[in-house]
């Protein structure tokens, strides 16, 4: 920990590569395993590999907590991979995926698919992800201007300004209708909970794709963390590196929030929390930012099934009451936080 | 940072009214003793002091106040009982009937100078954070101020105490967790990163908090607290305008006599120390002065969030410069909250809407409309 990270060298990147990755697996066993009814790895394993019909610990894992997982692992790549690309993007440690006006486009027709009468949690994902792209496609359009590309202020102030307005139309929709506040209350939080195969299938294609184009952008990042003039001058291509970074923020942090609801919390801070351990170089930042990402979710959600048992805790909330301590800590103890 | 609007070749400024008629040398010869002002600035001295001046941030200045003056007179005149501006304008002089009197001195005007003065505290807040963190999506809630107001006040509504205790509760939140950021963010000494990732990271326990409530709280209740959550200022009243006021008396010369120090804040803290900023203190006075006015308006008129973040940012594009101008925030965020609250008076028939919506449908087309308009870059 004492390691100066300015100066960590790629044995000491793959070190922490492997280390997110184990603390995955982990957490995923946990998922697996833990919940009102406590199972051992070894009929976690078996239920996974040699399903036996009658046993109670096969319909647990394979019926409800393995769907929930899958998705846990999913929306945590997406939304830390996301918060990097945000984070790189707009040169702003306060970025978070929803900048782009993804939760307030999301949110917005969720509430209007809510008082159209889609009724299933799953009924709404569509809703949430053209809310998302709508909205993000606004704030890419503005922001680029007549300049021919968004600059990291225009980005950020754009998708600021959209988001508030589209939060004003939410809330505006909301105060008039006690019902659908009802429900839309349960959605806004964020969770896992009660999300169906069928929404980790619907979802996997957009976020594969996202989080390649991530990783084919994390080169031209670092570039452009230099300065656009001097990004140019190294020969990206600057427009080209905004629109493959936004439409692969767009595509991850929309299908999560299309999943799961807003989980702002996850995109803002992990990246914070992996930059101090792999420095800011992308090619490393990202993938890490990915794996943790994926881990303190499912690590957040299983404590919720945990602490208020037989009932759950909403994975969002618990998320924020565990990681932020975790991170006030870091950036406490940290002599110098890792800057932009 | 910002260019400034240079336009090479242009001629410089003229001294101002000391040395009224003595042409300022052209930069590049400058006469020793001769204050120089930075292009489309004018040199102002009195007596020892002096400064420089934007005409563009004058004439800014003075349209907002005009026209915050006249939106304020046209409201106190509307409703369900009509009164004419110019009887309005008699009323608040002395004159008027009795029915008027009680109208426009009981009912209306504290309702709109709550509105006035709310935005004038958000405004200056909010272009105090974005200065001092160098950072435009920087509001007072970075700061913990908001947050920790929403979930004093929503705690309160949710467990079912008066209303009456919800602005001493937002109050104390905001207060409690302002203190809580600084003391978190401090290791020898507040950097101002660090700072705004601790805000960020309470900030994030808080909205938890707030959720956690809604999520467990009846519907009635939480119906209250989300309209609590978007700020209002209906139903103001007297007892409201003056603490608020007073604040402002406090608060407002305070945030004015920071703003040479803000201006080398914007340097990073070496150039900034070399400028003779002592840094720490400049920070403490700095931020208790944004946590202060923020959470004044918030204890008034709940979290109006939008107007922290949006109105410095107009003002900046507006006035040109390297920084939000303090006193022409102060002018258009008591121009934009009090317009806001007519339209969120007079847009439904049926109902109020809560002035915080009505804030960002007028403020957010309008800073969109500018970024798109101006093509220039203007950071912080």
């Amino acid at each position: 920990m004492a390691v100066d990270v300015r100066l960590a060298g790629p044995s000491r990147r793959v070190w922490v590569l492997v280390t997110l990755l184990a603390a995955a697996a982990v957490a995923v066993v946990l998922s697996l395993a833990i919940g009102a009814q406590w199972l051992t790895p070894a009929a976690v394993w078996q239920a996974v590999t040699d399903p036996d019909p009658t046993a109670p610990a096969t319909a647990i894992v394979r019926e409800l907590r393995l769907p929930r997982t899958v998705l846990g692992v999913l929306v945590g790549l997406a939304l830390g991979a996301a918060g990097a690309l945000i984070q790189g993007h707009t040169r702003n440690p306060l970025a978070d995926p929803g900048l782009l006006g993804i939760s307030a486009g999301a949110s917005f027709a969720v509430v209007i698919g809510i008082q159209w009468g889609a009724a299933q949690l799953t009924g709404y994902i569509w809703f949430a992800f053209a809310g998302a792209l709508a909205a993000s496609v606004a704030v890419f359009g503005i922001a680029s201007g007549r300049r021919g590309g968004p600059t990291p202020v225009t980005l950020a102030l754009a998708g600021m300004a959209i988001s508030a307005l589209l939060a004003s139309f939410t809330q505006s929709l909301l105060l008039s209708d006690d019902a659908s506040l009802n429900v839309f209350r349960f959605w806004v939080v964020g969770s896992l909970s009660g999300r169906d195969a069928d929404v980790a299938v619907q979802v996997l294609p957009f976020i594969l794709l996202g989080l390649l184009l991530a990783f084919v952008n994390a080169p031209a990042l670092n570039a452009l963390g230099l300065g656009e003039d001097v990004a140019r001058a190294l020969g990206q291509r600057v427009t080209a590196a905004r629109v493959v970074g936004v439409t692969a923020i767009v595509l991850l942090a929309g299908a999560a929030t299309a999943a799961c609801g807003p989980i702002g919390f996850l995109g803002l801070i992990v990246p914070h929390v992996a930059r101090t351990f792999t420095g800011p170089d992308h090619r490393w930042l990202i993938p890490c930012s990915a794996l943790a990402g994926a881990t303190l979710l499912l690590l957040a959600d299983v404590l919720g099934r945990v602490v208020v048992s037989p009932g759950e805790l909403q994975t969002g909330i618990v998320l924020a009451a565990i990681g932020a301590p975790f991170f006030i800590a870091l950036v406490r103890r940290r002599q110098g936080v890792v800057k932009l | 940072m910002t260019k400034a609007p240079a336009t090479p070749g242009a001629p410089v400024a003229p001294a101002g009214s000391v040395t009224p008629g003595v042409p300022v040398a052209p930069t590049g010869s400058v006469t020793p003793g001769v204050p120089v002002a930075p292009a489309g600035r004018r040199v102002v001295q009195a007596g020892p002091f002096s400064g420089t001046v934007s005409p563009r941030a004058v004439a800014v200045g003075a349209a907002g106040l005009v026209a915050a003056l006249a939106i304020a007179v046209f409201s106190i005149g509307h409703g369900s009982f009509t009164i004419a501006p110019g009887d309005v304008v008699q009323v608040l002089f002395g004159g008027g009937t009795p029915a008027q009197k009680l109208i426009v001195l009981d009912l209306r005007l504290p309702r709109i100078l709550v509105a006035l003065l709310v935005g004038a505290a958000l405004a200056v807040s909010g272009a105090l954070t974005q200065t001092f963190a160098r950072n435009p999506l920087a509001s007072p809630d970075v700061l913990g101020v908001t947050h920790g107001a929403s979930l004093g006040a929503v705690a309160v509504i949710v467990l079912g105490y008066s209303s009456s205790a919800v602005p001493f509760a937002a109050l104390a939140g905001a207060l409690v967790t302002a203190v809580l950021v600084y003391v978190l963010a401090w290791r020898r000494g507040i950097d101002g990163f660090r700072l705004v990732l601790v805000g960020i990271g309470v900030g994030e326990i808080l909205t938890a908090g707030i959720s956690w409530f809604l999520v467990r709280a009846e519907i009635v209740d939480a119906t209250r607290a989300t309209i609590w959550l978007n700020g209002s200022v209906a139903g103001a009243e007297w007892a409201q305008v003056r603490p608020l006021s007073l604040a402002l008396v406090v608060l407002l010369p305070l945030a004015a006599a920071t703003a040479f120090t803000l201006q080398a804040m914007q340097f990073d803290d070496d150039v900034a120390q070399a400028l003779g900023i002592r840094l720490q203190l400049a920070r403490l006075a700095v931020v208790l002065t944004a946590v202060a006015l923020a959470a004044a308006a918030v204890a008034a008129a709940g979290p109006i969030e939008f107007v922290a973040f949006v109105v410095p940012q107009i003002a900046l594009r507006l006035c040109g410069g390297s920084r939000p101008p303090l006193v022409v925030s102060a002018i258009l965020g008591a121009l934009l909250v009090v317009a806001a609250d007519l339209a969120a008076r007079t847009v439904l028939p049926d109902r109020e809407l809560p002035v915080g919506l009505v804030t960002a449908i007028v403020g957010a087309p309008y800073l969109l409309w500018l970024l798109v308009r101006v093509n220039r870059r203007v950071s912080a």
